[in-house]
């Protein structure tokens, strides 16, 4: 039995894997068709001449970094704070932000702006989109740091306050250093998760903030274009290199 | 300790103004009326929540729930002996569980296109069967359900393989040799003991694919071409093209609904706390 | 001050249970004590009422005759080794050695680790983070850390439990022989009634949130209190409602000599410990006993009529 298992996980890696590798692979077929001319970059460098996929890429990048800042610092605090004392509402309201399906989430963040505009006059901007990211990223860097937080264990604190530090220093000299290595990791999947994020994108961006999930949606709508294998190729080797450096950081 | 107190704050305004507040104006939406240019308007009416009661809308919500169960049954069958090979393997495990997760973790929107790459008329696999001759016309494997479903397997076939795992992992390596030894073959073993006893995992598994499912919509719009519409694409369609938001909201409410019961009976069954 | 350390009638309730009923307990200065007794017994929760960690319900925490009750642990001078040794992570050795003396901003901070490194053996290992030490060295720096900071008590909980047998054996002279070099007054907690009894100048037994009694080791193992004291700390037969110990119970083949304190019975099996044998009776009276017998004696057969008999000073009798 070991062998027939053997063999269906190399054909079930393949499922896994073919489909991107294959992607990757076409972005440097110098034809535009299914078919295998020559190796070259042309995509590559059309796309980046494309001012749309630049502009695209630009404001995915500021977006993601601010969304990450806001939603690690908010969401490590919150980890830290049910830690020491449990709120069922807190955490039932986390969990049922998880399941809540993306397009419900962008199309209530959506009602939410549009409501709010009716008083203030403001429009849909990268800031909504800061906003939604920021929403729908805190839950996951919560898990992250209280896992984090279920493994160091109450002990390190007590142990420091034993040794004469106060609740506020044991927290900062002692439980806080001991996080970092959870709060990196989070901080790389709020990364990862505000990056490629289209649904909720889609429904609260302004006509000027589009982010290059948008764009790749857009062209993927218009028709084939191996520019967007190029990009694909691009962005998964990015997330692929976070993700193992989250993975590391988080071992550490 | 007040300094406890603080630390949650972030969170409730978090909770309050990006969760609760956008929530509660949807549920408000879904009692009024559309108004004469999209948005909304007086007067309160339940009306909207009986038109959810038509047919068509009804099929809709019937489709999104068979593809939900049978991406979800799929995903188990296809994940449990992947499970079974990583729990089973000697050295490396932790090296094939990063490879089961490693597209995960690359973006859902390029994960979905590559498929588009693949079964469109003019994509890889019509190409190669056309050269090779066994076909003579491009065969039409895109921008239908099977598309569909098969995208969502392959988005959410890791999210049975680790809970499946995590639990063939716990397992006492004993209860196989036990079988062996009152007799049972390979195959018994797997079936009469194993996989019962993986049934933890297996719920686990089943609930983290089935409820993403239940919501999809970036899969159906680009796999299914716009022909296959799930409650996701209906909800869409209603807060973009259709402008109609009261009914658009009371899709998500009951979308929601759905989503939220399912977690609460889930829930009920674990112990280990996710947060 | 004669005592360094005393608790007044200390009760801790818990929603559901009572943890503590009522501790009253005298530490003397400069002393090994220890708090013996089975899991549950509260013996971990009297620990942290000193430390610090939980407040009690109703009573005193007295040290250096001063209530203590409610103040935090680090206005304490007590300092605690944990079970787990709780040793920071992200800190080398001497960097946790060091923290409580940062904290007060001491004098002499290199000097006095340098002294508790050579003190506790670590010498050279000072700048290894906690994962590159063995277990053993873990809880040497554990010590360390607190034993720097020179407290008025030094509490341990359980601090041998993690340690593989042999070398509990050992910590457990180099603990007593720290103790004395240092001359600070050690409070250590443990389930084990050997370690308890090898290291302590004064133990005390607790069960079920009570103290049932307070002695040296010698005290409360030949003088028991009561059954539950007796039994804890060793193996106990009873005879007609009299307990004796094993080791003070002698068996030989039934000789018809008359003798004042002894029984008689049937052999119903025999274990070679290595260090003696071991010979189970069921006496006439149908208790069953375990004497001892020396390594070299006759081997007795199952079914041998025998006597087993003791001196009049090995018995334990309770009221």
């Amino acid at each position: 039995m070991k062998r027939w298992l053997a063999v269906y996980a190399v054909a079930f890696y393949a499922f896994l894997h073919l489909p991107l590798l294959t992607l990757a692979a076409f972005s440097f077929n110098s034809s535009r068709f299914t078919v295998w001319d020559h190796f070259s970059l042309t995509w590559y460098r059309a796309m980046f001449h494309d001012p749309q996929i630049l502009a695209g890429t630009w404001n995915s990048v500021v977006i993601a970094i601010w969304a990450t800042t806001i939603a690690t610092v908010a969401g490590t605090l919150c980890a830290y704070g049910l830690w020491k004392r449990e709120s069922r509402f807190i955490t039932g309201g986390l969990y049922l932000s998880l399941i809540t399906p993306e397009i419900v989430t962008g199309i209530s963040l959506l009602a939410l702006f549009q409501w709010i505009f009716r008083w203030l006059h403001w429009h849909l901007g990268l800031y909504t989109v800061v906003l939604a990211h920021v929403a729908f990223s805190v839950p996951y860097v919560v898990i992250v740091v209280s896992a984090r937080l279920r493994t160091i264990g109450p002990t390190l604190e007590e142990a420091a306050m034993d040794l004469g530090a106060n609740e506020w220093q044991a927290f900062l000299r002692v439980t806080l250093p001991a996080l970092l290595p959870g709060i990196i990791a989070a901080a790389l999947l709020a990364l990862t998760v505000s990056f490629d994020d289209f649904v909720i994108t889609s429904m609260v961006a302004g006509v000027d903030s589009e982010t290059l999930p948008m764009v790749i949606y857009a062209m993927a709508r218009r028709g084939a274009s191996p520019v967007i294998n190029a990009i694909s190729a691009l962005i998964t080797v990015g997330f692929g290199v976070l993700i193992i450096l989250s993975e590391r950081v988080r071992e550490a | 300790m007040r300094l406890r107190s603080w630390f949650l704050f972030p969170t409730w305004v978090w909770m309050t103004v990006l969760f609760l507040a956008p929530l509660a104006i949807v549920l408000a939406y879904s009692l009024l009326t559309r108004g004469t240019y999209g948005g909304v308007g007086q007067p309160w009416t339940l009306e909207n929540y009986s038109r959810l009661l038509d047919p068509l809308y009804l099929a809709i919500l019937l489709r999104s729930f068979v593809m939900a169960a049978a991406a979800t049954a799929l995903c188990l069958l296809l994940g449990f002996p992947a499970a079974l090979f990583i729990a089973r393997a000697e050295r490396h495990r932790n090296l094939y569980l990063q490879l089961v997760m490693l597209p995960f973790w690359t973006s859902f929107l390029v994960r979905t296109y590559a498929w588009m790459f693949l079964l469109r008329d003019t994509g890889l696999i019509n190409t190669m069967l056309l050269k090779i001759g066994i076909i003579h016309g491009p065969l039409p494997l895109l921008y239908n359900d099977g598309a569909v479903l098969l995208g969502l397997v392959y988005g959410y076939l890791p999210f049975t393989v680790l809970p499946i795992y995590a639990t063939l992992e716990r397992m006492d390596p004993a209860l196989a040799e036990a079988a062996a030894d009152l007799g049972a073959r390979p195959w018994t073993t797997v079936l009469r003991v194993i996989a019962p006893l993986s049934k933890p995992g297996i719920i686990a598994g089943a609930v983290l694919v089935f409820i993403p499912c239940l919501g999809a919509y970036l899969t159906p719009d680009l796999l299914g071409g716009g022909r296959t519409v799930l409650v996701g694409n209906l909800v869409q369609n209603q807060f973009t093209t259709a402008r109609d938001w009261p009914f658009g909201s009371v899709v998500s409410i009951a979308l929601m609904a759905l989503v939220t019961v399912l977690l609460w009976a889930f829930l009920r069954t674990r112990k280990e706390p996710l947060v | 001050m004669e005592q360094i350390l005393e608790l007044r009638s200390l009760v801790k309730d818990y929603p559901g249970q009572r943890a503590l009923a009522g501790i009253s307990l005298a530490v003397p200065r400069g002393s090994f004590f220890s708090l013996v007794g089975p899991s549950g017994c509260g013996k971990t929760t009297t620990l942290r009422l000193i430390a610090g960690f939980e407040q009690p319900t109703s009573g005193d925490v007295l040290l250096n005759g001063e209530a203590v009750n409610h103040r935090k642990p680090y206005e304490r001078n007590v300092s605690t080794v944990f079970q787990s040794y709780a040793l920071f992570p992200h800190l080398t050795a001497q960097q946790n050695i060091e923290f409580g003396l940062r904290q007060r901003r001491a004098a002499d901070i290199e000097k006095r680790v340098k002294s508790v490194l050579a003190l506790v053996g670590l010498a050279g290992k000072e700048n290894r983070r906690p994962a590159q030490l063995s277990g053993g060295e873990r809880q040497r720096v554990a010590l360390a850390r607190s034993l720097v900071l020179q407290p008025d008590v030094l509490l341990l909980d359980e601090p041998l439990a993690a340690l593989d047998p042999k070398l509990r054996k050992q910590m457990r002279h180099e603990l007593k022989a720290t103790q004395r070099r240092v001359g600070i007054t050690f409070l250590l907690v443990t389930h084990d009634q050997e370690e308890a009894m090898s290291m302590s100048d004064q133990v005390a037994v607790m069960n079920e949130g009570r103290i049932e009694q307070v002695g040296s080791p010698e005290d409360v193992y030949l003088r028991p209190r009561n059954p539950f004291v007796a039994g804890f700390l060793g193996a106990v037969n009873w005879i007609g409602g009299v307990g004796v110990r094993p080791e003070a119970t002698r068996v030989a083949p039934r000789d018809g000599a008359g003798r004042e304190r002894q029984s008689f019975g049937l052999v119903t099996g025999s274990v070679f410990l290595g260090n003696c044998v071991e010979v189970f009776v069921r006496l006439e009276s149908g208790e069953d006993v375990v004497a001892q017998a020396p390594r070299g004696s006759s081997v007795l057969q199952p079914g041998q009529a025998v006597q087993v008999c003791w001196d009049a000073a090995e018995e334990m009798k309770f009221s």
